[in-house]
């Protein structure tokens, strides 16, 4: 794996992200509810939680696919939060791409896939000619592991794991700086998941994409990530590097997602009883605590009190 | 865990089943000769990636397979008491759909789907969706209906149950929802429970107790489970016993400990090395190279051949019969011939398996300890 400088400004910077869906006159869903994360060029970073835990919409927030409530995002220099300026725009739009999760969904099953990774190109006229053009998409086909005569068929009729492929495709062809993957991987099944994984990670070193990778799969998570912040209903409670989260988890809510991981080892997995996590019973409010530095890359948020707690129960934590 | 499986425990056996689909593009032959065996009591888990088949055996047991599905051969003999307090046994294939869902569904076979969003009716009670099997199958008043769809709830894990009965499924949670899926399957008393995927559409955090609900109700209700997964983790966690499908066969069956920490087809290694482990600091996941064969084709040899990095020959010519390497353990791969060559198993699996058995033993030996 290639050295990430931490030192360097990070390429994301994230500052109290909000983003709140209003329901009616009276109700508010604060989905994203201030959160602050930096991710460096040529890094993992991996955004786990349960569904509703805000994940999805924080990647889908800073796409700007929704207008956030409130926060700052710097992307490389340029502020992608507010409103944007014509030419911050175009830098986010051609620098930072999407995977989604459902392959099934995300392809516009009308076009040809040479026309659905050609588009991207096309918007931002990327090319001087028709012959360039084909270079770049066969050239992508070729690296995300698909074949020349792939570009004229529909994509209804792919497997789901070349339909991931072309997700892919889609995304790299605009040789982005940032690529958030919105559970990339969580609809396919177990031996293709390995092969995407391999495939993302592979590109990642030849040609030194950033990843925010979302996804509820501890274990492929860990397999992938550098750095890994946990979110809980729109916090992000913890974060670290991925053997900081794995090796001294001090949040409850870690800890639980932890040790929910089934593991394929019968007699050990039979004896085992995963830990349970409650938020109301436990009395923790988020909106109390503050962040609190374990080390220089590890996080925690919460008020004093816990903090102190917790740090003694993780002493005794063994997942 | 060694247990005995004996003849007069045997709740569902499945020979030789062939089943095949009609479709706009040819014949489909989804289930190839599947067979197995379910006592009473038991949990089997039958394993496999999708288009494995592993959910049309069950829909077949269900009687619920899609209009263009036809059984070419074989049998499901499904041993029940009957009415009378009789031993009885049918062969489900030799039935009407409409009469297992008459006579079986609901009431001896039950079944828990993938989808606790759409299995529930949204516009119906929580309540009246429990209790409506109920008062189909069995003689009872509305008010005793009502209190044994409490208890139920109740058992399921779902708090304030009163509250719950009167409510609709859009204002429950995806784990709650599955729960109530739970409490209506178990409504009549079934003997053997279906789950589809149950715990697929949930978190693991979710997942881990909805599997616990499963497991406290199957030893209180002494019944026997089939689970469909593709996650070995939860098959770790629940089953006695598991099946592995590929292309419509099974190609390695045997208790949990055998196919876990003895595997033999090379295709259990890859869905094993395949899953990242979370103690390990693997740079590079082990992959199954390919995909999937289509099944509209005819399979010459072995199905897996074409993915399998350790085929000989004699896999692309003929199929391999499943051979008894011990136990209870059987394996459909050519490999186990003794005429075969020695294939070391990949390197990285070999590790954690040892790391596996490592770590369970150190575990059974702290619980002798205790004892």
């Amino acid at each position: 794996m290639t050295q990430i400088d931490y030192t360097k400004e990070p390429l994301l910077h994230v500052e109290g992200l909000k983003q709140y869906f209003k329901i009616s006159r009276t109700y508010t869903t604060k989905a994203v509810d201030g959160i602050s994360f930096d991710i460096w060029e040529g890094e993992t970073y991996g955004l786990v939680g349960e569904s509703g835990s805000g994940k999805s919409t924080t990647g889908r927030a800073l796409i700007r696919l929704y207008n956030p409530t409130d926060g700052k995002i710097i992307f490389n220099g340029h502020n992608i939060s507010g409103r944007l300026t014509k030419e911050d725009e175009q830098y986010l739009r051609q620098n930072m791409q999407m995977i989604f999760q459902d392959p099934m969904a995300c392809l516009n099953p009308r076009k040809k896939v040479y026309d659905i990774i050609a588009q991207g190109l096309q918007i931002h006229k990327l090319y001087s000619s028709k012959e360039e053009l084909d270079e770049k998409v066969y050239g992508i086909l070729d690296k995300v592991g698909l074949s020349k005569e792939h570009a004229t068929r529909y994509p209804q009729q792919f497997s789901g794991g070349q339909r991931q492929r072309i997700g892919i495709a889609r995304a790299l062809i605009m040789n982005p700086k940032l690529v958030i993957a919105d559970e990339a991987i969580s609809a396919l099944d177990v031996s293709i998941q390995a092969q995407v994984v391999n495939l993302m990670r592979d590109l990642q070193d030849e040609l030194g994409i950033t990843y925010m990778f979302i996804a509820h799969d501890l274990s492929m998570v860990k397999y992938i990530s550098d750095r890994i912040g946990v979110m809980h209903l729109g916090h992000i409670v913890e974060t670290g590097t991925t053997d900081e989260i794995f090796e001294n988890p001090i949040h409850p809510y870690t800890r639980s997602l932890l040790s929910a991981i089934p593991r394929p080892n019968p007699i050990v997995e039979k004896a085992r009883v995963a830990m349970t996590y409650d938020k109301v019973k436990e009395g923790v409010d988020y909106t109390q605590g503050w962040i609190h530095k374990v080390t220089n890359t590890h996080s925690v948020l919460a008020t004093q009190e816990e903090f102190d707690k917790w740090s003694e129960d993780a002493k005794h934590f063994k997942c | 865990m060694a247990y005995k499986r004996s003849k007069e425990d045997r709740v569902l056996s499945v020979r030789d089943l062939n089943i095949s689909f009609e479709t706009t593009n040819g014949k489909v032959n989804a289930i190839r000769g599947v067979r197995m065996d379910l006592f009473k009591g038991e949990t089997i888990a039958i394993v496999g990636e999708s288009g494995s088949g592993k959910s049309v055996t069950v829909k077949t047991i269900m009687g619920i397979l899609a209009s263009n599905g036809k059984i070419e051969s074989g049998k499901i003999d499904y041993t029940f008491t009957n009415e009378k307090g009789e031993k009885e046994t049918v062969d489900m294939t030799k039935l009407s759909q409409k009469e297992i869902r008459y006579r079986f569904n609901g009431k001896h076979i039950a079944m828990v789907f993938q989808d606790p969003m759409t299995s529930l009716d949204p516009t119906m009670t929580i309540g009246k969706q429990i209790t409506e099997g109920m008062l189909l199958h069995e003689n009872i008043t509305r008010e005793e209906a009502k209190t044994r769809a409490l208890h139920l709830l109740e058992e399921v894990g779902i708090e304030n149950p009163e509250k719950r009965f009167k409510q609709y499924p859009h204002q429950l949670s995806g784990g709650m929802r599955q729960r109530v899926v739970i409490a209506i399957a178990l409504a009549c008393n079934p003997d053997i429970l279906i789950c589809d995927e149950p715990t697929t559409a949930l978190d693991v955090t979710i997942q881990a107790k909805i599997l616990e609900v499963i497991k406290k109700l199957q030893q209180e209700h002494n019944i026997s489970v089939i689970y469909i997964t593709h996650d070995l983790g939860v098959v770790a966690k629940v089953a006695d016993y598991v099946d592995v499908m590929y292309a419509g066969r099974i190609i390695e069956k045997g208790n949990i400990n055998e196919v876990f920490y003895d595997p033999r087809h090379p295709y259990t290694w890859g869905l094993l090395a395949s899953m990242p482990d979370t103690d390990t600091d693997s740079t590079r996941l082990f992959a199954i190279p390919g995909t999937p064969p289509n099944l509209l084709e005819e399979i010459v040899g072995d199905a897996f051949a074409p993915r399998n990095p350790y085929a000989l020959a004699i896999d692309y010519k003929a199929e391999p019969p499943m051979f008894n390497v011990g136990g209870q353990h059987r394996v459909a791969s050519w490999l186990c011939d003794p005429r075969a060559p020695k294939v070391e198993l990949p390197e990285q699996l070999r590790d954690r398996l040892a790391k596996m058995k490592a770590e369970a033993e150190k575990l059974e030996a702290a619980g002798e300890g205790v004892q």
